[in-house]
Formats: C-alpha cells, structure tokens, sequence
C-alpha cells in the first residue's frame, strides 16, 4: 500500500510535509518522497493528511450490559470510522470491569471485532462503589493501564490517597472523573445564568476544581500518578497548570464537546446536550482551549457515551448524561480549534494521537510513522464539509451533541497495523 | 397569536395587553348566570398533568368548558403513564386522538417545550418544574391592572423561595416586559446570584423593600426547604422574610398583598393577613380562569370562528 502525496503529520518525528508512504504488511514499510514500489496498491493522496491512528482515553462501549446502547463492535467501528486505532473502554460495564474476567471479556470482544485496539480501563474500587480497591495487579498484569471509577467520583480522600500509592508499583495511572458529590447533588446542568433561567438544577465548576486541587495535593503527597479526565472547568485548568509548575505527575484530557459548546446551547433543553460534567460557560471552554494548546491538556478525549433514542428522548432531567463523540472528535477539532488558528494542525494532532498514546503507555500507537513501526494509520481530507447527522452514524447510538451542525474535515481512511478498518469513508467489516 | 405558551419571554408588550384585555370581556361571562360561549364548540382540550394541582387544573378546565369546548382530564395516576409510557409516546397517543390544545403540568422544567416538538396541538404550559408558570404570570399581571393605572414604574416586591419557584421567573420576566420594576427579596441560599439578569432588583431586607413596594407578592416556602437546609429554621424564615401584621403596616397605601396559593398560613404569610381587604388573593383566582379562557381562545384562534358569535352575545367582545 503506498500513501501518495500526503501531507504527513506526525509529531513524534516532526514531519509536517507532502511525502509518500509505503505499507508493507503490518508494518510502515517507508516514508520519503518519489517513493514507489511494484506490487503496492497507490492511493492518491493529494490535498489529505495522514497521521498517527488517533488515540481515544476515554470512551463507553457499554458491553458487557448495556448492549441496547453499544457494543463493542459497533463502538469499535465508530472509532474507526472516526481516525481512532485505540481506544481507552469505560469499566462502568454490568458486571463492573473490577476484575480481571471482564478485562478478558472485552479484549475478546474487540479482537473479534477487529476493527480497534481495545484497551479496557479497570474500575479503582469494586462495583464503582469507592470503598475497596479493586485487585489492580491483576488487572495490570491483563494489560490494563488506566483505571477509573468514571462518573463515580472516588470521594473518600483516603481511598484516592490508597488507589494514587498502591498504583506506583506497577506503573498505571489513576483517573479521575473530578465531581464533589455533595456540591453536584441533583444536577442538571451547570450552574449559572443559564440555569437560573432554565429552572434546572445546577453544579457549579466548584463542584469540580475542589476534587482537581484535592487529588493534587493527594498525588503530590503519594508521589502517585494522576490523570484528570473530562477536564470542563477553568478553575480546574489555572490548579492544573499550577501543579504542573510545582512537578506534580499529572496529565489530564478534555472533551470536544466541552471545546466547542457552552451552557448557553441548553436553551433548548436538548438532551443530547445533557453531558457529565455540564457544559459550562464560554469562559471555561475559552480556558479549555487555551490550555490544550499550551500543553496543560495532554489529550482530547471523546467521553463517547451512547444511549439508546428512547432514552434520550425524555424530559430534560430524566435522561442519562451523555453524548456520542467518537465520529466527529478529529472535525470538532479541526472546525473548532485549528480552523480559526488557536491551534495548529500538528498540536491538535498531538493532542488526539501521541498525547493519549503516552498516558496509556502505548509504545505501538501514536507514532512514529517511520520504517518497522505498526501502520495505525489515518488519512483525512481536511476541507471537506459535511452535516453532522446527515449520513448515518456507525455507533450503534445517535445522541450526538452536534447533530445538526456544520463541520470541516472528513476522515478517509483508518489503517490498524496495515490492514484498512475504514476505507474511502466506509468501515471494512 | 403564538403557537404554544412555554415562556412567558415569547410574549412582547403587545400580546401581553393583548391577552388581558380579552381576559377582560371574558370576566363578565364569568358573571352570567349561564357562563358560556360558544367560542370553542367541538375543539378538544387535553389537561395533561404529571403533577398533583387543584387550582391550576379545575382553572383550565373551566376555562374550557366555560368557552364550550370539550374537555379532557388526563391524570397520570392510574393511567398509561404509571405503566410506564414515556411523555413522547404519551404525546402521540394524544395527538392521534385529536386534541386541539394540551395543558401541561410537569415537575421536569422544559418538559412542554420537548413537548411541543412531538405534536401539532398547541401546547400550554401550566407550570414545569422550576422553570415557569406564565399563566399564573399574566393572571397576576391581570389583577394587578385591576388596581393601577399603568405598569409603568409599578413596584413589585418578589418575596420567598425565588430559587426554586416557577412563579418568581415568569411573573420577573413579566413585569419587566410591561414596564414595572420588581425586586426579588429572601435568604441568599433562595436567589439564584444570577438573578440581576433577569432584570430584577435582588434584597435580603424585606422591612427596606416593603415601604416602597406597590405590590407585595409572596412566594409558598416548602417546608423541604427547610430540610435541605436552605434555612436553619421555618422560625427563623417566618421572622425575617414572612408577611406579619406589623410589616403590612410598613406598606404603602393603595399596596397589594398577592399569593399564589396554597399558602402556608403562619409561615410566609400570617393568616390575618392573607384575609386583608387589601390581599387580592382569591381576585387571583377568579381572575384565572378569564386569562386561560382568553388565552385558548386567541390560541386556538377561537377569534376567527366566533367573534360573531361573542358580540352578538356580550357587550365588549374581544376584537381581533
């Protein structure tokens, strides 16, 4: 398979120029100009990017359980169809991915769809119920890295403190979906002007930024490895920043819906727009993508969370927190970020690829796109625009937050070590 | 005329006076010893309440019924909504079957909007969670009119629970649009700080609001609030932000006392006072059921079949 004329983007080497790439079998067999090769198929690429597969650090796939929302098959092919070769799978499963059978089971069931690498996250305490660690060596030894309780916020300082020590020996990060219980009791939205006008309950950007400036001082007190995931509050991004300077070992991500929409979009009272963590204010999202273009957010991460329609189409208050995300991150972010220059191409690519690869410590995704490493791969025309909505969706769900909208930036082909998961925009299998 | 009534924002000056001013024709049907015209013979109005209500609902029917149209009570208790039928499919059900008007009360705010996006009827809203009441808005705005001349510069003091009140936004939003002024006045943890936005005026000090409020409008206080420890006591609430016989006192003459009910006598308001010549309490009520049936009627667009109708029958019929 030779890639002709792409602008390769890769942030691991720094390329950000027109070349060739060359695909043989498993593997990226070459890059350079004026490449050319007998028995390689061409596919012209002129006017597209090709970068590192993108890597998704947080996303729900629902299976075991909740099938009627998203199995991990038909999660697998919307992160194809969206440019993602790996992906990060929520543990909030029934059963709770707090052992190592689960792990197993969801592995299993990603290999057999074929289509992703999927990584199961593993949940910190049994059941999600932030009270007891789950067995994380074994866990770890499956090969899980990141291990969250997700929506359920650990509350209890001592068992965060337990979960950010005991993790230091076997090299896996800790995340945490940062939510004061108390202060966000009953929410609907965030709390604000807009929430004063729609009558709906709301959680302020406290309700976060008081877990964020607790678990660092807990990470800085265990010397233990944190990630904040979800990050959706200015005061969050200013205490990050902060802990950064002072050598605490964080990272954190951010969602594109939290980059592009604010709680004034809720005047409708859309459900789709109903996420956890609320959609805040154009202040906060206006913090979020400066923080991700300075560095202080390492990933974009989608927080993909499928819901079947019934669901969605409910009262306001009655239905799950939630939007799909894997399908329009990569436009979201280009529409949204590098379109009007407050980023630029490779650094949002960075963000989306080998930023969350490093945090999952995945030595194969990411990049580099050079010689003997795996070719997860995807290519992109980045002008071209299209409706969200317009044509069908992949994911199994249709609650996506920016059905409706105009977005700049379509993805072509997916490649996962060599072989095409999507290709000409359409998913292989 | 609009469509649905979801927001009492969706209303300019205009419609606003508009709507009290067929209210006003259809308060001396009101007064006949037969109460009916004919106005909305052979329509179909649905009362759809998810919430318990005595006032609002029998209002509403009334109103209904007052303007000849065929009125159905839809409780969810006992029906398919308690077997489980979602508020969609509930919607559909209803539009199958030809409603022409669907009264909505539900404790979800912005449930009549989602509402209004599934069905061809018009949609009234009677009240959705904490978000807004605008029938008991422009009820209020009607009864007030009885006593002033003019909203303009008219002082409104808004007084209670604002935070969780449906009342308190749209009456705000009413007032302002009409030209008034109003001042939201209660315990911090019950003013949402946002509430300057609105176009309101916010006070703690109920006894420096009241000796320059032209009307003195009392919000119900749940008792679950005083759970939930928005204040530490319903004593502590009663002494600093309920209506007394003392602070009457400090009102200005020719000020209103207005209540949206149920009240809680001896809490907000203390009972002697509720019964004041001066207290327009149950003029509310009364003047209810005119503002609904003008509204049905301009909605439903009762004007264009039975204008005729109406003047021949009554002095002062609303025009179109």
């Amino acid at each position: 398979m030779l890639f002709r004329g792409a602008r390769l983007i890769d942030p691991a080497s720094n390329h950000r120029d027109r070349t060739d790439v060359l695909v043989e079998d498993e593997e990226v067999g070459g890059v350079g100009p004026g490449l050319s090769s007998a028995r390689a198929e061409v596919i012209d690429c002129d006017g597209l990017v090709l970068a590192p597969g993108l890597v998704d650090l947080h996303a729900h796939l629902r299976e075991p359980g909740f099938e009627h929302k998203e199995t991990v098959e038909s999660g697998s092919r919307a992160a194809a169809a969206g440019g993602f070769t790996a992906v990060c799978a929520m543990p909030n499963t029934d059963p709770v991915a707090d052992n190592a059978a689960v792990v197993i089971e969801v592995r299993n069931l990603a290999d057999k769809a074929g289509l992703c690498d999927v990584h199961p996250a593993g949940a910190i305490t049994r059941g999600l119920q932030g009270e007891t660690l789950t067995d994380i060596a074994e866990m770890a030894e499956h090969g899980v890295r990141l291990f969250t309780d997700d929506h359920n916020c650990v509350q209890s300082s001592r068992v965060m403190r337990l979960a950010l020590e005991y993790a230091k020996a076997f090299e896996v990060v800790i995340a945490q979906h940062a939510q004061d219980a108390s202060l966000s009791e009953g929410w609907q939205m965030h709390e604000g002007y807009y929430s004063s006008l729609l009558g709906l309950t709301g959680a302020p950007g406290e309700a976060e930024s008081i877990v964020v400036a607790r678990d660092l001082a807990l990470a800085r007190l265990t010397a233990g490895r944190l990630h904040v995931t979800h990050v959706s509050a200015a005061d969050s991004v200013r205490l990050l920043r902060d802990g950064r300077e002072r050598g605490i070992r964080v990272s954190a991500d951010v969602t594109p819906h939290h980059l592009a929409l604010t709680d004034g979009d809720l005047i409708g009272y859309d459900t789709s727009l109903r996420v956890n963590p609320p959609l805040r204010t154009s202040e906060d999202r206006d913090a979020l993508r400066a923080a991700l273009a300075d560095g202080t957010l390492d990933a974009v991460a989608t927080d993909h969370a499928p819901h079947a329609p019934e669901e969605k189409e409910q009262e306001f208050d009655q239905s799950p927190p939630g939007t799909i995300g894997l399908e329009t991150a990569l436009a979201v972010v280009l529409t949204e970020l590098v379109g009007p220059g407050l980023i630029e191409l490779p650094a949002a690519i960075e963000r989306l690829s080998l930023g969350p690869a490093r945090i999952l410590g995945l030595d194969d995704q990411g990049g580099p796109v050079a010689p003997g490493r795996p070719a997860n791969l995807v290519v992109f025309d980045p002008s071209t625009e299209w409706t969200v909505g317009d044509r069908p969706f992949q994911s199994q769900a249709r609650n996506s937050a920016f059905t409706g909208r105009r977005l700049r930036g379509c993805v072509l082909h997916t490649m996962l070590r060599g072989r095409f998961t999507v290709k000409e925009g359409q998913p292989t299998r | 005329m609009i469509k649905h009534l979801l927001s009492i924002d969706q209303l300019d000056r205009e419609a606003i006076v508009r709507i009290l001013d067929t209210a006003e024709s259809f308060r001396e049907v009101g007064t006949r010893v037969i109460k009916k015209v004919p106005a909305l013979r052979g329509r179909t109005v649905v009362n759809l309440f998810y919430e318990n209500s005595t006032r609002t609902r029998i209002s509403f029917e009334i109103a209904a019924k007052r303007l000849s149209a065929d009125v159905i009570n839809f409780a969810t208790a006992g029906s398919s909504v308690a077997k489980g039928e979602s508020l969609k499919d509930t919607a559909l059900t209803l539009q199958a079957m030809g409603a022409d008007a669907i009264v909505i009360r539900h404790s979800s705010s912005g449930a009549p909007l989602t509402l209004s996006r599934w069905v061809t009827a018009s949609v009234l809203n009677a009240g959705d969670g904490t978000h807004e009441h605008p029938t008991q808005a422009l009820l209020d705005l009607f009864t007030i009119r009885e006593h002033f001349a003019s909203f303009e510069g008219l002082r409104v003091a808004v007084v209670g629970d604002v935070r969780h009140s449906r009342v308190a936004r749209s009456l705000t939003l009413g007032v302002a649009r009409v030209g008034g002024q109003v001042t939201l006045v209660g315990p911090p943890t019950l003013i949402p700080p946002e509430a300057p936005a609105w176009g309101a005026e916010v006070s703690y000090d109920l006894d420096a609001v009241l000796p320059k409020a032209d009307v003195c409008y009392m919000l119900r206080v749940q008792r679950e609030r005083q759970r939930q420890q928005f204040f530490p006591s319903i004593r502590e609430y009663s002494r600093l932000w309920g209506l007394s016989r003392a602070r009457v006192d400090a009102l200005p003459d020719g000020a209103l006392i207005m209540h949206p009910g149920p009240m809680n006598r001896g809490v907000e308001i203390a009972s002697d006072v509720a019964d004041l010549p001066r207290s327009v309490i149950t003029d509310q009520v009364t003047n209810g059921i005119a503002v609904r049936m003008s509204l049905l009627y301009l909605m439903l667009g009762g004007a264009r079949v039975a204008n005729h109708v109406l003047a021949a029958d009554a002095e002062g019929a609303p025009g179109e």
